[in-house]
């Protein structure tokens, strides 16, 4: 059975490395439904989390033919309840519409939705929370009129408690 | 203080293209092969100057250098380096690497690039070799400076040689190989995101000891992880104790010699009776540095279902990547042998070894027989390889390109020593053979290397006989003639209601053509004329071709067609 999983992947901060990442999932036509790139907790360490849904096993063999990659530190699979993640949305909507009192501010506020950016013509909210919770503010707000609307690829923490330095600390005294 | 001042002395001004050639020579290279172009021309001005110590042999196609450095790493075990200007250099490499990167042969390719400050601008000859070669690398970076270059190639070295080798590429930009920076090598000892073998865990080596302990008819697979661990002594030392019977991918072969008691053969589609059928009947199956391809697999629904599977591997990501192991012992082999073969008892197998020699006889009677010492007028090509057999002394260096020739070299060449099997296993790369062993002969010019290839193989790296003649390789080449695409002939006639599309050869006279590099040559068309002919090309001191027209029609049985299971390998 598919289910969806999120890969944390840490590698060197290299030219060219994060090529090598999707390579993994494209020669398999593994589709990358989110990824995000960023630095770590550690100097020097870059980590991706990348969404997919498939099959555990074969998320198992893709996660190892990351890891045999030269410059990829170590990659780890986990399924959404291992996890603590959020996605961070931003929506551009007409500034009229948000007249104090109407439907479309209830929505904002019930969406604990925060304005970003105020500007005669448009204005720019933001909402940070599962994907779930971002697509339920914007199906209420489109009919308002979103002028733009941008969704981040997921970030998420893992639960477990080791730690990438005491990985690294590892993998360096080897 | 000692080493201090060393390294003060030790540092000097070099050029990059210097420090390329330098950091080479430092690494232990003495030969590499290669085709000059503009983006490379600086490094190839500096070969010029220490030519007594780094021989550069031109080969006539991009593609014929980096085989031929596949084909002297694959005989010496050592780093093959090939050199390549930018653009159509480097893509023309790039069949070599992809070919290295799947048979995790030990590579290390030098091509130069446009000027940094042209990189991206479709300059002339620029080609995003970073990007092409990314997915059939082990390794690969881009140099834009001088004072990058010794840690790169050193990197390069490392990584290319340690744990599954594999081809690493080093692009280089013309501007980095003028432009003058301090010049000091240090070679390149590890990195913290790569771990080349994993340690060995005893708990596993125990656990796979327990069960080869109480196996009834335990089973082995070997593969080039035995020849690249340089375990062949240890593999041998592990089966002798235990008295099991060893199959081998042809990749594998010549790691154990071919009259061992223990060896039952070849594996897989073209591979022998006895081993495949019995894949599916033993209780124990040990994989030992092999892949489960599933050209040795056939369908792996129906591949050794009722056996425990111990797999000793080098690589995590193999680990039940194609068959479900039951105890995986990862390490390297020859570490993993040693301390399994402790662990083991002494066995013999004898009811079980006595299968295999009677399916054995089976194949011999059915096939062997009759492609050996075969009675219609026609020649085979078995008879072909048992001849040469025959007339040696069982430490050649055989070389094949893909095909039928291929399997039917890979069946019934035999072998005494190691590293002496040099084929195109995973990716099957037709017009590998002739500029391999012109490679191999290189790497080990002291043995005699027997190129086996096909008329279709043959025509597509032709033009490297001109580095044998130029470079004076003395080395043989034995072309078996069918007139046609041999093998996907036999799928046409098996499969596709003998419909030959497009397989049939129209070949121009190789006999002419041979003349032309100033080749001896000699064309075998009876069967009275082969064994002298044999000889002859064996005794000769320089390079030798050989053709022989064999029968146009002939099929290389036994076969597991494609989807069937092992044990369903069809005898014709
Ligand atoms: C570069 C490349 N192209 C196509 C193939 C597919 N192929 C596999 S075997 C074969 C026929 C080889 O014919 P030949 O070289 O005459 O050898 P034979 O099978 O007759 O011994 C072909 C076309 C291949 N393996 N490699």
């Amino acid at each position: 059975m598919k289910k969806r999983f999120t890969i944390s992947v840490f590698t060197e901060d290299v030219v060219g490395i994060l090529n090598r990442v999707t390579i993994i999932f494209t020669r398999r036509k593994i589709n990358i439904e989110s990824i995000a790139a960023s630095e770590s907790e550690v100097d020097g360490v870059h980590r991706y989390t990348i969404v997919i849904t498939e099959q555990e096993d074969l998320v198992k063999k893709v996660v190892l033919q990351l890891e045999k990659q030269v410059e990829i530190i170590k990659a780890v699979y986990q399924l959404d309840k291992d996890i603590i993640y959020q996605e961070i949305a931003l929506y551009k909507v007409p500034t009229n519409v948000l007249a104090s009192g109407g439907e479309a501010e209830k929505i904002v506020r019930a969406h604990f939705a925060r304005v970003l950016s105020v500007e005669p013509e448009f204005t720019v909210l933001e909402k940070t929370g599962h994907k779930n919770e971002t697509q339920d503010l914007f199906n209420e707000l489109e009919p308002y009129g979103i002028l733009e609307f941008v969704r981040s690829g997921r970030v998420a923490i893992t639960k477990p408690m080791r730690t990438l330095k005491s990985i690294i600390t590892e993998l360096e005294n080897n | 203080m000692e080493t201090l001042e060393k390294n003060q002395t030790d540092i000097k001004q070099l050029t990059g293209a210097q420090a390329v050639v330098q950091s080479l020579i430092e690494e232990g290279v003495d030969l590499i092969f290669g085709y000059p172009g503009g983006a490379i021309m600086p490094v190839y001005d500096a070969l010029y100057d220490v030519d007594d110590q780094l021989e550069h042999v031109l080969t006539r196609h991009e593609q014929g250098a980096i085989h031929a450095a596949q084909g002297y790493a694959r005989s010496t075990g050592k780093v093959g380096v090939c050199l390549a200007t930018s653009g159509p250099g480097a893509t023309n490499l790039i069949t070599g690497i992809a070919d290295a990167q799947i048979d995790a042969t030990p590579l290390v390719c030098i091509t130069g690039q446009v000027a940094s400050h042209l990189l991206g601008t479709d300059a002339f000859q620029e080609t995003d070799v970073i990007g092409i070669s990314m997915p059939v690398t082990k390794w690969n970076y881009q140099v834009t400076k001088a004072s990058e270059i010794p840690k790169a190639i050193a990197k390069a070295f490392y990584i290319a040689k340690s744990g599954k080798p594999g081809p690493v590429l080093v692009d280089i930009t013309k501007d980095a190989q003028f432009e003058a920076s301090k010049y000091q090598y240090q070679p390149f000892t590890g990195m913290r995101s790569y771990l080349p073998a994993p340690q060995l865990m005893s708990s596993k080596v125990k656990e796979a000891a327990d069960l080869i302990n109480v196996a009834k008819r335990p089973f082995v697979l070997f593969g080039q992880g035995v020849i690249l661990s340089q375990a062949e002594a240890e593999f041998k030392a592990f089966i002798e104790k235990t008295g099991i019977p060893a199959g081998w991918t042809i990749l594998g072969l010549s790691a154990l010699e071919s009259d061992h008691p223990l060896n039952v053969g070849m594996l897989g589609m073209h591979g022998n009776y006895a081993p495949n059928k019995l894949t599916n009947e033993c209780d124990v199956l040990i994989a030992i540095g092999m892949r489960f391809d599933d050209r040795v697999t056939g369908n792996l629904d129906k591949y050794a279902k009722q056996a425990k599977v111990i797999h000793l591997e080098i690589d995590p990501a193999e680990i039940d990547k194609n068959v479900k192991t039951d105890v995986a012992v990862l390490g390297n082999a020859k570490e993993s042998l040693e301390a399994l073969t402790k662990l083991v008892h002494p066995n013999q197998h004898s009811d079980w070894l006595q299968r295999f020699r009677t399916l054995e006889q089976e194949e011999y009677e059915a096939v062997i027989q009759n492609e050996l010492e075969p009675k219609e007028e026609t020649l085979t090509m078995g008879e072909v390889i048992h001849q040469i057999n025959k007339a040696s002394d069982g430490k050649n260096v055989f070389v094949t390109d893909v095909g039928q020739h291929q399997m039917i070299a890979c069946r019934y060449a035999r072998f005494l020593q190691s590293k002496s099997m040099i084929t195109s296993g995973g990716l099957g790369t037709m017009g590998f053979c002739l500029p391999a062993a012109i490679g191999a002969k290189m790497g080990v010019p002291d043995k005699q290397v027997i190129g086996i290839i096909g008329d279709g193989g043959f025509q597509m790296t032709l033009q490297e006989l001109g580095t044998i003649f130029q470079s004076k390789v003395p080395v043989k080449i034995v072309v078996l003639n069918n007139e046609f695409l041999g093998m996907v002939r036999q799928w046409q006639e098996l499969f596709f209601d003998k419909r030959y599309a497009s397989t049939i050869m129209v070949n121009p006279d190789f006999q002419t053509i041979v003349k032309g590099y100033g080749i001896q040559t000699k064309l075998v068309q009876e069967r009275s004329e082969l064994q002298s002919a044999v000889q002859e090309m064996l005794e000769c001191e320089d390079a030798y071709f050989l053709e022989v027209r064999v029968g146009k029609e002939n099929n290389v049985f036994p076969m597991v067609p494609t989807g069937a299971s092992v044990s369903e390998i069809r005898l014709k």
